[in-house]
């Protein structure tokens, strides 16, 4: 109890000399040490925890964002076939595919294009008639459209010599899986994380009221009933809990909206443009903050409740 | 070393005391008693009591005694006789593990916890060690007890004023109790515990940190507050000051104990 804020010399509180004496310091005192050292452990732990949230939804939007980009897009493939003008097929191919319904964007590839492509492995100067390589037609799917790709492929393969379909359904799987491996593994290291601040914080909370026994058990002496007694308890932690809930949340939303906004500068250089294929844009969205703020409130509600439980407990050794 | 002046006795608060409340309590306490068929012979009545810590041996054996309204009475013995665990029990803060406690006619074993709770403010306690809140002004701990009851400050300003005057502590009324002298904190310590105008005073060796001036001035105390209608209960080994007023006494020895009136 450190709550003796007073005049040095005589000891006495400055508000009353020569007023009505007045009883309006709280029953709990405000700011004790352990009171303070609880607001620390509540704000670094809220802190850990909402980075922990943050990074939990950045990768489960940017998996949705991979996959649905993966999804948007798909692949015809013609190859050359003996006495086919493969130019030809690939018109052809295209045609279909503009055609039919669902279909946004259709973009066969040049020969330059598809020679680029191939540079990596096979090198410059390349030229595609000296060599049978199949060329490709990227195709866009219109937004919010669900195109029959089942038909589209029966389609090109019944009009088309050499052409195939690839609706990217491996990728998009192996993708998927991934995603949901670091989303549920995320969501672990999220319960755990969770699991340590409600921990500290309520161990923290007995610690601080440990150093309040003897209110309580004056309290008690006095005629206090148990509920006025752990209600006093109980709205002082919770404000500690809002405190240090409001610092250490406060902090990690601060933190994400700046690397939102650092993210939105650098896009456009390249290494923004690694971060933001890797990570998105950097922003948790609305979700990210509103988690966030349910775990200030929930952390000062497990503060305010652990106190009452610790209050209850000391009552049930002094009685 | 004691710096502030005797508690001056002024009369106006145990005379309006005396006046006020004390009076329709002791006519409660008669109407009670007929209501409950003339069952209830005291404030406090203890019937083959005994109390044991755990698993270990009586320290309180068949304990049957009681007190009247009113009345002082001294609860002496040699250290570890039981005297505290007596008045634990009597302030309700510990259950026997036999016989029948009854306080102000209730059995205490049967009572609900908040009820103990009410019960327990018409009980006044003076701890030995005062058990002040140092985060507190004298003011604010002499007027806990109103606090609690979720009393207005202004119906209860001026009746804390008088009582802190009453026992020379007016001038200390904005003092933490870190800077008051043993003495002053005992006086604000038995303020406290009456302030409520219980019915019962309980005091632990009041006077086993203080000087024999300041023992005799607060034995005056209580004599004032038992004459104001407070039954009055000093546990205490000082032969000295119980050999200073001719009270009652309850005398504890190896667990048992044995009434001198």
């Amino acid at each position: 109890m450190s709550d003796l804020r007073m005049d040095d010399e005589t000891g006495t509180r400055p508000r009353m000399s020569g007023l009505l004496p007045r009883a309006d310091t709280p029953i709990v005192p405000k700011n004790s040490i352990a009171g303070r050292a609880l607001v620390a452990v509540i704000a670094i732990m809220t802190f850990l925890a909402s980075l922990t949230t943050g990074a939990v939804m950045l990768i489960r939007a940017s998996a949705a964002e991979w996959e649905s980009d993966v999804a948007r897009e798909i692949t015809i493939q013609v190859r050359p076939v003996q006495g086919r003008d493969i130019e030809a097929e690939l018109r052809r191919a295209a045609e279909i595919a503009r055609a039919f319904p669902g279909v946004g964007e259709v973009r066969p590839y040049s020969k330059e294009e598809s020679a680029r492509l191939l540079e990596p492995w096979l090198g410059s100067g390349l030229t595609l008639d000296d060599l049978p390589v199949p060329r490709v037609i990227v195709v866009r799917i219109a937004p919010g459209a669900t195109p029959d790709l089942a038909q589209l492929r029966r389609n090109l393969t019944e009009q088309v010599a050499g052409a195939s379909l690839d609706d990217h359904r491996a990728w998009i799987d192996r993708m998927r899986a991934m995603a949901r491996t670091s989303v549920i593994g995320g969501i672990g290291v999220l319960i755990l994380m969770l699991a340590a601040t409600m921990l500290s914080v309520a161990f923290a909370t007995r610690g601080a009221m440990a150093t309040n026994r003897a209110i309580v058990e004056v309290l008690h002496f006095i005629g206090a009933k148990n509920g006025f007694i752990a209600g006093q308890f109980q709205r002082h932690f919770l404000v500690l809990g809002l405190q240090g809930g409001l610092i250490g949340g406060g902090a990690a939303i601060l933190l994400f909206a700046i690397a939102g906004a650092i993210g939105a500068w650098g896009s456009g250089t390249t290494g923004g443009d690694q971060l933001a294929a890797l990570f998105g844009t950097f922003s948790i969205g609305i979700e990210g903050y509103v988690a966030v703020l349910v775990q200030i409130v929930v952390v000062a509600i497990v503060t305010a409740l652990t106190s009452r439980r610790t209050v209850n407990r000391t009552l049930a050794t002094v009685e | 070393m004691e710096t502030q002046a005797p508690p001056a006795l002024s009369p106006s608060w145990t005379a309006s005391r005396v006046g006020g409340a004390a009076l329709g309590e002791a006519m409660l306490w008669q109407a009670n008693r007929a209501a409950n068929g003339g069952l209830e012979t005291g404030v406090v009545r203890f019937e083959n009591v005994g109390l044991r810590y755990g698993l270990g041996p009586e320290v309180l054996r068949d304990l049957s005694f009681h007190i009247e309204p009113n009345s002082f009475q001294f609860l002496t013995g040699p250290s570890g006789a039981g005297k505290t665990s007596l008045l634990r029990l009597m302030f309700l803060s510990l259950k026997p593990t036999r016989g029948l406690i009854s306080m102000f006619g209730k059995d205490v074993v049967t009572l609900r916890r908040d009820a103990l709770s009410v019960l327990r403010r018409r009980i006044g306690i003076v701890f030995q060690d005062f058990r002040l809140l140092d985060h507190m002004t004298t003011y604010e701990n002499v007027a806990l007890p109103f606090r609690v009851m979720g009393k207005d400050e202004d119906s209860y300003r001026g009746e804390v004023v008088e009582l802190l005057q009453w026992v020379g502590l007016g001038e200390r009324m904005a003092a933490l109790p870190p800077v008051l002298s043993g003495g002053e904190k005992q006086r604000a310590a038995i303020a406290r515990a009456v302030i409520a105008r219980p019915q019962l005073l309980l005091a632990d060796e009041p006077t086993g940190n203080v000087d024999p001036g300041l023992a005799q001035r607060l034995l005056r105390l209580f004599i004032e507050l038992n004459k104001s209608g407070t039954t009055v209960v000093i546990a205490t080994h000082d032969i000295g000051l119980m050999d200073q007023y001719d009270a009652r006494r309850l005398v504890l020895h190896e667990g048992r104990l044995h009434v001198y009136d």
